[in-house]
């Protein structure tokens, strides 16, 4: 009799937690997730969807504008430990503001709890646009530059409308950055290329502690785009900047000083 | 000898207790299928997008072509699916607007339909009003200016015939009909429709040749000063050759159809319709939302000197105070090649879309 009772106790106690599909070990994780989150900007006021196509903007050069599309792309998030270990998952995330996709980014790489020097890189490098992305080219109509242009993904389509001091025209204005492509001549063409630079960028956060469920912030100003150390002249660079060398160059200029920060790191 | 019985009984329980399969809700399956992905596709793009409560089954989808072509669905079963949307046509009309059951036209030029499983956002019609294909493939039969029927009247139709209980049972494991298992089976045929066998496709796959105008013509298709097609119609890496998104194409001033704005009621929105796929220009004639361009040439034409602004245009319209991109006739000529390139006879003669 006693056998019975404990064997029923047993597979009593076993039904109880085999048919439990939530697993709590009821130990703290020794590596964990970091989650990234990305707010935008220009200078001190929030972008939001509401503000596109609405809200005015005066960039240095004294141009009004408004943003109709702000869609970008980050990669190689990478936390370097103080004894030089890194690691990476080296995936990468498409944020579209005015959508509010990806929005919220989680890179998967579990981590020990530390101290990290927290970076990415602002589109491709050469070594990621070599590749080929089937989510990417399914992505705002194909994500992906056409060969001629030397190939690899868009890092960043944003664009809008402007107005040049003084006028009431309203200009469209599509602001690309993309790998920087000098041709031999213009239009570009199959034959036409003759030099390509990676205009990608590293962004330093800093060091940052991390701890379970720690959530980093990614701040993006706009205004930074038109500001430093070049101040953009939309009424110059305002279209057909893919294939445009010099406009590549100044862009990438422009979006590594200043244009991401860090926003603010929470510890649920 | 009690004890092994014992035993068994308890563990007995303990496995059907752990079972998250419950017998008693066991479903119908029909025979499963798996859409034929084209290599270009698989190589280069997500995959399709079937959802989880209408997978595909070879009797859903022999039921979908069969009620596509069949005119019992409209209230006077003089008009089937395949009357607006025909096959020859790449399933859309060559009406600049198809005319219903009591004679009404429409507003809106009918949309072909190819590579709809493709399309991740999943929103149809030009407005983006439906959110699947099962939506869209509901609307047409009620709609006053389409088929103007009843859905109790649709289904007492199909109810009342010897032929489609049986395949309503084949398919979803009931002879009794409803409105749902109607637009779920339409939805599984038109995910088959597949267009991937143009010129332009073989080129890429290496088995032909672009003539110099087709090769010149993609080039100022790419190219952002001249053509620009590419942010909103695709590249070569993109095969659906569409965005699926929706812009104001610099069209009109005002609007008297405001498109995805009336469906969001946002004022941002007005103007804007999705982008149509380019594959098939050769048999979708006429072109835009309204259907208001006869031709290809009127088509470049608007894009080349056409524009004109009002506040929702998109962006990406290039020189709109010029009213476009003022491409030369020899320029106009070369993209008219290469997007004539994107055409698939082999999908319009396709033996498995015709009723």
């Amino acid at each position: 009799m006693k056998f019975f009772k404990v064997l029923m106790l047993c597979l009593g106690l076993a039904m109880l937690t085999g048919c439990n599909s939530d697993d709590d070990a009821g130990t703290t994780p020794q590596e964990v997730n970091v989650v990234f989150t990305f707010s935008h900007y220009w200078d001190g006021s929030q972008i939001q969807n509401s503000d596109f196509d609405q809200t005015s903007y005066v960039n240095a050069h004294g141009e009004t504008l408004t943003l109709s599309k702000l869609v970008y792309l980050i990669s190689d998030i990478t936390f370097t430990a103080q004894d030089g270990t890194v690691y990476s998952a080296e995936d990468y995330n498409l944020v579209n503001v005015r959508e509010g996709q990806n929005l919220s980014f989680t890179p998967n790489v579990l981590l020990p709890e530390g101290a990290y020097t927290v970076s990415f890189t602002f589109g491709f490098d050469d070594e990621d646009n070599s590749g080929n992305y089937p989510d990417l080219n399914s992505a705002d109509g194909g994500w992906n530059v056409p060969d001629m242009l030397g190939g690899g993904y868009h890092y960043m389509r944003m664009e809008g409308k402007y107005l040049a001091a003084g006028t009431t025209d309203e200009v469209n204005f599509q602001y690309h950055t993309i790998r920087a492509n000098k041709h031999t001549t213009l239009p570009p063409g199959p034959d036409t290329l003759e030099l390509l630079e990676d205009t990608s960028f590293e962004v330093n956060l800093g060091e940052i502690n991390i701890t379970a469920e720690t959530g980093i912030e990614i701040d993006m100003n706009v205004a930074e785009w038109f500001k430093n150390p070049n101040t953009w002249d939309l009424t110059q660079y305002y279209t057909v900047l893919m294939p445009n060398y010099e406009a590549q160059i100044l862009m990438y200029q422009n979006g590594k000083n200043g244009v991401f920060g860090l926003g603010a790191t929470t510890v649920p | 000898m009690k004890r092994k019985v014992v035993v068994i009984l308890v563990l007995s329980i303990l496995v059907v207790a752990c079972n998250k399969e419950d017998a008693a809700e066991e479903e119908y399956l029909a025979t499963p299928v798996s859409l034929e992905i084209p290599p270009l596709f698989e190589e280069n793009i997500l995959p399709p997008v079937i959802p989880e409560d209408n997978p595909l089954s070879e009797e859903g989808i022999a039921l979908g072509k069969k009620l596509f072509f069949d005119p019992i669905l409209s209230a006077d079963n003089t008009q089937s699916c395949a009357t607006c949307h025909r096959p020859q046509n790449a399933f859309t009309d060559p009406r600049r607007f198809s005319i219903g059951i009591n004679g009404e036209e429409g507003f809106r030029n009918s949309m072909p339909i190819y590579n709809a499983a493709w399309n991740y956002g999943e929103k149809f019609f030009w407005d983006g009003r439906a959110g699947s294909l099962e939506e869209q493939a509901f609307e047409p039969i009620t709609n006053p200016i389409e088929m103007n029927n009843t859905w109790p009247n649709a289904v007492a139709s199909l109810q009342n015939t010897n032929v489609y209980p049986p395949l309503f049972e084949s398919a979803f494991g009931t002879k009794t009909i409803d409105s749902t298992m109607v637009s779920k089976s339409i939805a599984q045929f038109v995910r088959t429709l597949i267009s991937s066998n143009s010129k332009f496709d073989r080129y890429l796959r290496g088995e032909v040749a672009l003539t110099e105008a087709e090769a010149n013509g993609l080039d100022i298709f790419l190219d952002e000063s001249r053509g620009d097609c590419f942010h909103c119609h695709g590249n070569p890496l993109n095969p659906l050759w569409t965005d699926n998104i929706f812009h104001n194409n610099g069209l009109d001033e005002f609007f008297t159809d405001k498109g995805l704005g009336a469906v969001t009621g946002d004022p941002r929105d007005d103007g804007k319709f999705k982008t149509p796929s380019l594959r098939n220009l050769a048999f979708t004639a006429p072109y835009m939302h309204d259907g208001r361009f006869e031709t290809l040439d009127e088509v470049i034409d608007h894009y080349s000197e056409g524009l004109v602004y009002s506040e929702t245009i998109d962006p990406l319209m290039k020189k709109v105070g010029e009213g476009g991109v003022q491409l030369s006739e020899e320029e106009k000529a070369a993209l008219k090649a290469f997007l004539l390139s994107l055409s698939d006879p082999s999908f319009i003669n396709n033996p498995d879309f015709r009723p």
